[in-house]
């Protein structure tokens, strides 16, 4: 199952980071993983957080373009090539990805990633028809 | 360059009394004329309870109504003409970035007396008949290059009708034709002797002697530049299309202000605020009017610019006062590349494309040319997570610019709330070219 990522349209400027942050933490949010693209003048800061749908509330109120999409989540295992196999299967259906991150997770012997692709859903019945362990939203709460 | 020091001698230097008494006949005529073939203008100065037998001479100015560039949009294309247009011969225009362009009529006469104002600035920076001068503002519409091009077919120079661009071209023509005199923008003149100094020439091996640049604002720090590169003297000269053209007032060897061809064209001050004319000296918005033009004679056109005039003698030995380098302006104007452009517009387009209204407009300058950036905040709901979406969105913004001003900026979306506001609105327009002294 694909789950869902916050997105917020920010400055490239300091502090930037910290105010989205601090934001989340006051209103009890818990960050499980975080990834910031930069250009020069903005950034997007996506994030992994157990309640994406209250964070977004929270951001809109106080003005920030912020954004909740669905994510592909899946698991490899933590050995060289387990990466490379999930790639290389998305590329043979032709999959492009758009970006993509790490998660971090206390499960021993996983990695965890998150990416965005073209198309999310197609991506998702990849995964699973090829039994790539994917990762459950329930495990984020 | 020539001995030569007047185009036109007995006026260039009459003594200020004269040219009074000179511009007060004509105005009583001028005000005749328009009032009786203008119906725009005629309506102007009846709902302000003028009649041309009022005006006694340019002590009576002041009563006549003024005209606004939105009065000459709205007469567009022909409502301000004052002759019949089988009488004319030819049309320029404004570039039209605001809207509706302004058209200029001209018959022979005004043809002539036009291209009498840009030979008295060749003649002022030193041209004569043996000189080359190679004008490389552009030709067409623009009154930039057939301005200068019949000035120095009236001072007999060689004339180089190269226009604008073409750069290399420009330089083989300036090499290989020797010519003496640039006309062109400051902005241009600078480009052509930073590209002379790339390919190896030195100031000397350039033939160049002096240069009339204009239709563009530029600092004396730009002079500096443009003369060491290419070895040269620069001149500024003024003009404007609703006038005339280029030469209106040109700087002579002096270099110290632009003499506004007062047999032609009667300058005031005003308070922008008011309209309530300000005595010479002061400075303030600068208004013309036409002394003896036959198709499109404009009375007291506001320029927008804000200036000073100066009536103390000049060394060159003209009488005709001159105007300083104009400090700003009295509206919201700018001018980037050459192009007049209006905050407004860039507003227009965000509104026309679903953009929020936060924007900031920031000027620069660069290698001698301006660059233009335009930072929009995206609205909320405009983000969609995506860095691919967002570049096509700038770039879908910067072409319907392009299509409404002429100019292509550089656009930026930023997120909500970052554009610096002072009393809740943002300031629009941050210039850091310091193209005024």
């Amino acid at each position: 199952m694909a789950i869902k990522q916050l997105s917020v349209f920010v400055e490239n400027k300091q502090g930037s980071l910290h105010d989205i942050t601090d934001a989340l933490a006051k209103a009890n949010i818990d960050l499980r993983s975080m990834c910031v693209a930069d250009t020069s003048n903005y950034g997007i800061v996506r994030i992994i957080a157990n309640d994406p749908d209250k964070a977004k509330e929270l951001l809109d109120k106080d003005g920030h373009a912020a954004n909740v999409r669905l994510v592909n989540a899946f698991a490899v295992p933590d050995q060289p090539g387990g990466l490379a196999k999930v790639l290389s299967l998305l590329e043979g259906h032709g999959v492009n990805i758009d970006y993509m991150y790490a998660l971090i997770t206390s499960e021993e012997g996983k990695a965890y990633s998150v990416m965005r692709t073209g198309n999310t859903e197609e991506t998702d019945k990849i995964l699973i028809e090829n039994g790539i362990e994917l990762l459950d939203e329930s495990k984020l709460h | 360059m020539g001995n030569r020091k007047y185009f036109n001698e007995a006026i260039e230097t009459m003594p200020v009394e004269e040219i009074k008494k000179l511009q007060s006949e004509k105005l009583v005529k001028q005000v005749a004329h328009v009032y009786n073939n203008v119906p725009y203008y005629r309506d102007l100065m009846d709902k302000k309870g003028v009649k041309p037998e009022d005006i006694h001479g340019i002590e009576d100015l002041y009563k006549l109504p003024f005209i606004e560039k939105s009065d000459l949009r709205e007469s567009y294309p022909n409502g301000m003409l004052a002759v019949p247009l089988a009488d004319c011969v030819r049309i320029q225009s404004t570039s039209g970035t605001t809207g509706k362009r302004v058209i200029a009529y001209y018959t022979q006469h005004d043809i002539d007396l036009w291209e009498e104002c840009c030979a008295r600035a060749l003649v002022a920076v030193g041209a004569d008949r043996e000189d080359v001068v190679q004008v490389s503002y552009g030709y067409g519409l623009f009154t930039g290059g057939p301005g200068l091009n019949g000035g120095s077919h009236k001072v007999g120079c060689l004339t180089l009708p190269m226009s604008s661009g073409n750069t290399e071209r420009q330089l083989q023509f300036m090499m290989d034709m020797q010519a003496t005199v640039l006309c062109c923008t400051p902005s241009y003149a600078a480009y052509l002797g930073e590209s002379l100094k790339e390919q190896g020439y030195t100031p000397d091996q350039i033939p160049l002697k002096a240069g009339i640049f204009g239709a563009e604002p530029w600092t004396q720090e730009m002079r500096r530049n443009i003369e060491q590169t290419l070895g040269i003297k620069a001149y500024d000269i003024y003009g404007l299309t609703e006038i005339s053209g280029p030469g209106v007032a040109f700087e002579c060897s002096a270099q110290g202000g632009m003499h506004i061809n007062e047999d032609h064209f009667l300058a005031e001050i005003i308070n922008p605020e008011t309209g309530e004319p300000l005595p010479e000296g002061a400075k303030g918005e600068l208004v013309f009017t036409c002394l003896d033009k036959e198709a499109f004679p404009v009375l007291r056109y506001r320029t927008r610019d804000i200036c000073v005039l100066n009536r103390e003698p000049c060394s060159c030995g003209r009488t005709h006062v001159r105007m300083a380098k104009p400090m700003g302006r009295s509206d919201d104007m700018m001018i980037i590349r050459g192009v007049n452009v209006f905050p407004s517009q860039i507003e227009a387009v965000l509104l026309a494309e679903g953009f929020s209204e936060n924007y900031q407009i920031k000027l620069g300058r660069v290698n001698n040319s301006d660059t233009f950036d335009v930072y929009v905040e995206l609205k909320p709901e405009q983000f969609d997570d995506s860095v691919k979406n967002i570049t096509a969105m700038e770039k879908s913004l910067a072409n319907a610019m392009r299509n409404m001003i002429g100019i292509g900026p550089a656009v930026h979306l930023v997120p909500p709330k970052t554009i610096a506001r002072s009393e809740g609105k943002a300031k629009r327009v941050v210039d850091e070219r310091n193209l005024h002294d």
